[in-house]
């Protein structure tokens, strides 16, 4: 199943480094956007309904950084949100 | 051939020397080796800082740094590249990365350094956190590092 996984500030204010697929109603075998899952985190998490915003929270698929919030995730699937990076 | 690359997270402190003489001994064709510094500020936004968390994204750390050293040797003719960048808690004054470009001559060393840093400040995900007199608090992206990376496009 897929991982959803966050960092820093994100990670913090969440209280949580992950979440499970299941946790968010979803089965082994689904694919699901980055919209949708960002809706349900937000349904999830709403204090921070802000923070998981596109604008204010960048996603990466198997780390690598994804633009398009219609890109679905599944399988084994590694799915990150952030904050814009910070570092050097 | 590829580009050959040294790129290390390290959770201790490093040595600029010790990387620069690795660069120096393993490719003598380089005719100029273009180094910048990070260090950990005692100062941000006006107030002192005490210390610094660096956090980053285990896996895709890797993979960026490699990109970026990738696109550089796309653009400009270079014999290897080292980035080491640190991470975990840090004191003010200490190196936080270290960015070595060996080439044949000095502008393209000069420029893929330069290069490498502003996709660094914004590509690579590391993230900081500062402990100060009132508290401790995540450092926000600056639009002057968008606008950094942004003029590479040009």
């Amino acid at each position: 199943m897929p991982s959803i996984l966050f960092f820093a500030k994100l990670r913090e204010q969440l209280g949580c480094k992950e979440v499970l697929w299941q946790e968010l109603g979803f089965e082994a075998n689904d694919h699901v956007s980055i919209q949708k899952i960002r809706s349900l985190l937000m349904e999830r998490f709403p204090q921070q309904a802000e923070l998981l915003q596109p604008g204010q929270s960048l996603a990466a698929i198997n780390q690598a950084l994804v633009n398009d919030e219609q890109r679905q995730i599944g399988g084994s699937d590694e799915l990150a949100f952030f904050p814009p990076m910070t570092g050097g | 051939m590829s580009l050959p690359l040294h790129i290390r997270i390290a959770e201790e402190e490093f040595s600029p020397n010790q990387e620069q003489s690795e660069l120096e001994k393993n490719y003598p064709d380089a005719g100029a080796i273009a180094t910048f510094t990070g260090l950990v500020r005692n100062h941000n936004e006006g107030e002192p800082v005490t210390r610094l968390t660096l956090e980053h994204y285990p896996g895709m750390t890797e993979k960026v740094l490699r990109s970026i050293a990738a696109s550089a040797d796309e653009r400009w003719p270079l014999l290897a590249v080292s980035i080491i960048h640190r991470v975990g808690e840090m004191a003010i004054g200490d190196r936080i990365v270290w960015v070595g470009v060996a080439s044949a001559h000095r502008q393209d060393a000069f420029d893929a350094c330069h290069y490498i840093m502003d996709r660094l400040k914004t590509d690579a995900p590391f993230w900081k956190k500062e402990v100060t007199a009132t508290g401790a608090r995540w450092i926000e992206a600056k639009d002057q590092d968008r606008e950094a990376r942004l003029k590479w496009d040009k």
